[in-house]
């Protein structure tokens, strides 16, 4: 954790660095929706969302967002940059989505994609087909005020297994759709997409700065 | 969760999976071999036809759809998505591609245009269609249909991406014009570019189009793909540049990592040495009227 998280931890309006994981993908809708998701709590002053490539871009950083994508193009990315190690290591909290939910994981069903293994879960791609059969749902989501969840599965993931120290958020028939892990989250749908900030927040809420 | 309450092929879906694409690079492919090829080297899509663009202008004829065998042999090929071109106003062959499970379909100008009048209403698809556009009138006429992607047209098959420039230059510039007018003087622009007006508000109100948008048409090398980028694109279509190149794999690779780095000249200029030769390019201003691809639909 940076000197700059460290002197304004046990605060609950001070600023927050995010990063968001910039090699592919979904990245400027991210970063607008942890925007809006910061203003929403009150907390925009000193608090940033910026884009990451490099390493060194990661350092300082309280909590990274690996957006969705192509899982195999992104898993390249993520050796060409050098950044497997360090996301590994990373100490903030990560909030994935789509393709972020499958690097999380500590299996895959495929090889094409090397996994961070950072949440106990094991994932398939592709879990429900081809892009005609993404869809759009309302979703219940465990402990999450305010109803459904209206949830953006484009060509999605599900977890099939979650190990014992995940929270499991949300379950359809086809698998596991939303997880936690300390202060990870991941999802196999879209928040950034819909306009909803209620998994935002309470990922915010959950990072213990 | 209910099953009948899911939704399928909305607007949202569309232009998410779309979004899905930006930073990445789609290449042109004939084959199961060049689909691998293409994964293996960080393509986020791949994109089915008969013949690479720079084959379909030395061979003439009509061309069409690409073998539905093939496309199946793609898609069991490769995880990533696998998108196809159809003939303009062709909505049988987009039909028959929706069926086979294609991710999205390309209403291309590449092939021979099936209509010479309408654009396929490709509202009533559950697939997500790309089409190209030379300016921001034709952008907005395809995204008024149901494009929820749009690519510069450029000039396939040349390996020249000067008209790619021009178009990507033309529709960046024009929403940049936009700034500077109010809604009277935007209703009266969207009238003389034949959009609807509603769209032409929705662009500068945005500062950008409505969908993402793609570079496509002559791109050669990982220079031409980052200046693309540079220039606004969310990223590029790669067509014959790749595997009418001496060393297809490592171009493949190069191209990606450009399109990943687009503002880092050094990295640019480390991808881009000894790559063997490009796809051999043509001047433009050679070929004949009917030659020219990108005039085909409007």
């Amino acid at each position: 954790m940076s000197t700059h998280s460290k002197k304004i931890r046990c605060c609950n309006t001070v600023g927050v660095k995010i990063g968001v994981l910039a090699l592919q993908g979904n990245v400027s809708e991210h970063i607008g929706a942890f925007e809006r998701a910061l203003k929403c709590m009150g907390r925009e002053d000193q608090s940033s969302v910026s884009p990451i490539k490099r390493p060194a871009e990661l350092e300082g950083c309280d909590a990274l967002a690996i957006p969705g994508g192509e899982s195999t193009t992104i898993s390249r990315l993520i050796e060409k940059n050098h950044l497997h190690e360090h996301i590994c290591t990373f100490s903030g909290g990560i909030f994935a989505t789509c393709a972020g939910m499958i690097l999380m994981a500590t299996n895959v069903d495929d090889p094409r994609v090397r996994p961070l293994g950072l949440i106990d879960m094991t994932v398939d791609r592709n879990a429900f087909g081809r892009q005609k059969e993404s869809f759009e749902a309302d979703l219940p989501i465990h402990g999450l005020d305010g109803g459904p969840f209206h949830a953006i599965f484009i060509r999605a993931p599900v977890a099939t297994h979650a190990g014992n120290g995940v929270t499991v958020l949300s379950r359809i028939p086809q698998g596991i759709v939303a997880v936690e892990q300390g202060m990870h989250m991941a999802l196999a749908f879209h928040p950034e997409l819909c306009g909803d900030l209620r998994l935002h927040e309470r990922f915010l809420k959950n990072l213990a700065i | 969760m209910r099953l009948e309450e899911l939704r399928f092929g909305t607007e949202l879906l569309k232009r998410g999976f779309a979004s899905m694409q930006k930073g990445g690079v789609i290449m042109d492919v004939v084959n199961a071999e060049h689909a691998k090829i293409s994964e293996e080297a960080g393509a986020v899509a791949v994109m089915a036809l008969e013949r690479v663009p720079s084959d379909i202008r030395k061979m003439g004829g009509v061309a069409r759809m690409v073998d539905p065998e093939t496309v199946a042999a793609i898609i069991d090929a490769v995880s990533i998505p696998v998108m196809g071109k159809v003939r303009i106003g062709h909505f049988v062959e987009a039909q028959v591609l929706e069926v086979l499970g294609v991710d999205m379909i390309d209403e291309s100008e590449v092939l021979t245009p099936a209509d010479e009048q309408y654009h396929i209403d490709k509202k009533k698809f559950t697939v997500p269609f790309v089409c190209g556009a030379r300016d921001l009138g034709e952008a907005l006429r395809r995204i008024h249909e149901g494009a929820a992607m749009v690519r510069t047209k450029g000039e396939a098959g040349t390996g020249n991406v000067v008209e790619a420039v021009r178009h990507m230059r033309a529709i960046m510039g024009s929403i940049r014009a936009l700034k500077g007018m109010d809604r009277q003087e935007m209703t009266d622009y969207a009238r003389e570019i034949e959009a609807p007006a509603e769209l032409v508000i929705e662009c500068s109100e945005r500062g950008r189009l409505p969908v993402v948008n793609f570079s496509a048409g002559g791109i050669a090398t990982p220079s031409d793909a980052a200046m693309m980028m540079q220039l606004g694109a969310d990223g590029v279509f790669v067509g014959s540049g790749i595997f009418k190149s001496s060393n297809p794999q490592k171009m493949a690779k190069a191209i990606v990592e450009a399109v990943n780095h687009y503002d880092d000249a050094k990295v640019i200029a480390r991808v881009s040495r000894g790559l063997g030769e490009a796809m051999p390019g043509l001047d433009v201003h050679t070929l004949k009227e009917d030659q020219v691809l990108q005039y085909r639909g409007r």
